[in-house]
């Protein structure tokens, strides 16, 4: 009788067990990017198949709010248990406990350093990672096909060096008879790209470097960081092949056909896609003289959440394996048009050979990645520099020693 | 009776009282504390003194978005009241087409200040695109930056925040002038007063307490701007070097892209208590002298 008893309490634990392990529900956080959620619901629909007993949802916020709702989560003890982040807000999100490290058992390092791009050191404080992109980003030069023909270029050549990408943004530019620009050889817009591609690529082109000390120390403000910055500012006022401010942004104005090329990321593809007046190209970054290439990429990682332990971090620990899979980050690249951030996922024949990934992926080998601690008030320091110049008629150099001493402060005032 | 009315009527009034206690004296206490630590969001909030206060009056940012907040409210409130004044004046007297003229001034005041500010940047952009520009390009004047300017964007900006609150004067002071009895003004005629000495000696000081209203209501209006500037500069928020930027945009700044709260609630108390003085000393400087 006891021992019927027993079986019977034993089996109605187990069957409770049982009941718990299916139970388990994740929820994961994103921001809200259409193609971005479509993916992540094909991702999750996916995983639930292959693990049964879990179930993951999938909440998302406007851009601009995100950030602020999962600070403000942690602070009322919820939230998500995977979520995307920047990896330029790494910083913050450790320090305020909001991500636990990521399990060594699951996520060794020596496989995370082999397999992902050396950009994914960007998600790296002491001795832990925090967490895994699905997908990266990289710059290439946009070039409107259709603008090349008109201004005798050829539109399968497009240019390879600065002095090229000069040459031909001059051909391409057109001013009315009062001197207005009424097509831009190339958008200058420091606002959106140009400020990733001076501080990582033109700098480093002109023969320095952007920051030192795991980039908590700028030392740009020196010859080639002067060099670069005239080059950049020289592109308005001497050779006059854009103009800050021309059709509100640098990416409208390509998108309307009134630029030649634009510096632009993985991301504008999407945008881009839909263009029908004219037929658009992609190519690598202009090199230097010398052949020096770099480029920036960026990335999206997901983390763990600091709250989540016991059965949900261990379903947290599969589901952001699987999204980090060779597998998802096919999806992603077909779904969202983002580059796997697997090596051996991204740098296939087919995807080389692509004429539209093919330039992004190849600027992923020489990427540089900026470790940013604030980087809305780091793009804006880059932002009033140029106008310093531009509108102000500061000198390049006075302007660039200006800029060097703010961002110091930005990223000492940051300091934890 | 009396008792058991007096009950009622404050048990209504409670409500109210309860509720902004909760979502408006609260929250500004709340500030004043919170001006004195280093909240960030993430950790618990410290007392640090008055050190955001320091940083604050040493920065040089500060003072620059304190003289354009001072601009707007300068500038803005005497050009926007002696504008609609006018208009109400001369409107007032309009028969012909008198509802559909007070219809079109009163029109952007319904409108949606952001979906304004994005029709107003296109205007301002340069050519090719730029209404305006196109439009002085076509009379061979050479193109203007206007909010791509450090100079001409403040005034480009306040124009638009000036064209948006002219309606709801134009009502007001309206309505103001036809609370003026008529016989004042048939007297005045009798006695040979000329349209100047008429406007002077009765419209204006019987116009009096709508102009008090009118006046610090419009300064707290620009004092507080905020839904234009934004909008017309996304791109770099705040316009070129800040030079549109308003003391509400930089704690919102501060407060949602940097997360320093503490800050951000330092620069709120300063606001507040211009927005206290400015108020105080308008309503010492217009009250009724007796």
């Amino acid at each position: 009788m006891r021992k019927i008893l027993f079986a019977g309490l034993l089996a109605g634990f187990s069957t409770m067990a049982l009941n718990a392990a299916q139970a388990v529900e994740i929820e994961y956080w994103q921001y809200v990017f259409d193609t971005r959620v479509k993916a992540m619901d094909k991702l999750i629909e996916n995983f639930e198949k292959a693990n049964l007993d879990i179930t993951v949802k999938q909440t998302t916020f406007p851009y601009a709010d995100y950030q602020t709702r999962v600070i403000a989560a942690k602070m009322g003890g919820q939230g998500p248990d995977v979520m995307q982040l920047f990896y330029g807000w790494l910083d913050k999100f450790a320090a305020g406990g909001i991500l636990q490290p990521l399990p060594t058992d699951a996520f060794p390092h020596d496989k995370i350093e082999s397999e992902f791009f050396p950009i994914i050191s960007a998600m790296k404080r002491g001795d832990d990672y925090y967490g895994l992109p699905t997908a990266v980003r990289s710059l290439a030069l946009f070039y409107n096909k259709k603008l090349f023909t008109e201004a005798g270029l050829d539109p399968n050549n497009p240019p390879k060096t600065l002095d090229e990408f000069v040459a031909a943004a001059e051909k391409i530019a057109r001013h009315d008879a009062s001197g207005n620009l009424v097509v831009a050889g190339s958008t200058l817009d420091m606002g959106g790209q140009d400020h990733q591609w001076w501080r990582e690529v033109l700098i480093r082109q002109f023969g320095g470097e952007p920051y030192t000390d795991g980039d908590r120390k700028v030392i740009y403000n020196d010859e080639a960081g002067e060099k670069a910055l005239k080059f950049y500012t020289d592109l308005q006022t001497e050779k006059k092949i854009g103009q800050a401010g021309f059709m509100d942004e640098g990416q409208a104005a390509f998108r309307a056909g009134m630029a030649g090329m634009t510096i632009d990321g993985t991301f504008r593809l999407g945008a881009f896609k839909s263009i029908e007046g004219f037929e658009w190209g992609v190519t690598e970054l202009p090199a230097n003289a010398e052949g020096v290439r770099s480029n920036y990429a960026s990335y999206f990682a997901n983390g763990i959440s600091a709250k989540t332990e016991g059965e949900k971090l261990e379903a947290a620990k599969k589901f952001l394996a699987y999204i980090s899979s060779p597998e998802a980050m096919d999806i992603w690249l077909k779904e969202v048009g983002e580059l796997p951030a697997r090596r051996t996922a991204a740098m296939t024949d087919a995807n080389l050979a692509d004429p539209i990934y093919g330039p992004f992926l190849k600027g992923l080998e020489y990427a540089h990645t900026t470790m940013f601690v604030d980087e809305v008030a780091q793009r804006q320091n880059t932002i009033d520099m140029t106008n310093r110049i531009l509108l102000e008629g500061q000198s390049v150099k006075d302007s660039l020693a200006q800029a060097a001493e703010a961002e110091q402060a930005i990223i000492d005032a940051a300091k934890p | 009776m009396r008792a058991k009315r007096l009950v009622w009527v404050w048990s209504f009034l409670a409500l109210p009282i309860l509720f902004y206690s909760v979502i408006r004296f609260y929250p500004t206490i709340e500030a004043f504390w919170l001006s004195l630590t280093n909240w960030d969001l993430l950790k618990p909030p410290q007392f640090i003194g008055f050190a955001n206060y320091q940083k604050l009056f040493a920065d040089p940012q500060f003072w620059k978005v304190f003289k354009n907040t001072f601009a707007y409210l300068v500038i803005g409130t005497p050009i926007s009241l002696l504008l609609s004044f006018v208009i109400a004046y001369h409107l007032d007297r309009v028969r012909f087409l008198h509802g559909l003229i007070r219809g079109l001034y009163f029109l952007p005041y319904l409108t949606t200040a952001a979906a304004m500010a994005w029709v107003w940047r296109w205007f301002y952009q340069p050519a090719p695109i730029g209404v305006i520009n196109n439009v002085l390009g076509t009379l061979g004047i050479p193109q203007h930056p206007f909010i791509r300017s450090v100079d001409q964007a403040l005034p480009s900006i306040m124009v638009t925040a000036i064209w948006a609150g002219l309606g709801f004067q134009i009502i007001i002071f309206m309505a103001g002038l036809r609370a003026i009895p008529n016989t004042f003004y048939e007297a005045a005629r009798i006695d040979g007063l000329g349209e100047w000495a008429i406007l002077r000696k009765i419209t204006l000081p019987l116009l009096k307490p709508t102009t008090v209203f009118l006046v610090v209501f419009s300064s707290i209006g620009f004092l507080r701007i905020f839904d234009q500037v934004y909008n017309m500069t996304t791109n770099d928020p705040g316009g070129p070097l800040g030079s549109t930027k308003p003391l509400v945009l930089m704690i919102y700044q501060t407060a949602f892209s940097s997360y320093a709260m503490g800050y951000a609630a330092a620069q709120t108390v300063v606001l507040f208590t211009i927005l206290l003085v400015v108020s105080l000393l308008q309503l010492w400087i217009l009250r009724e002298k007796k």
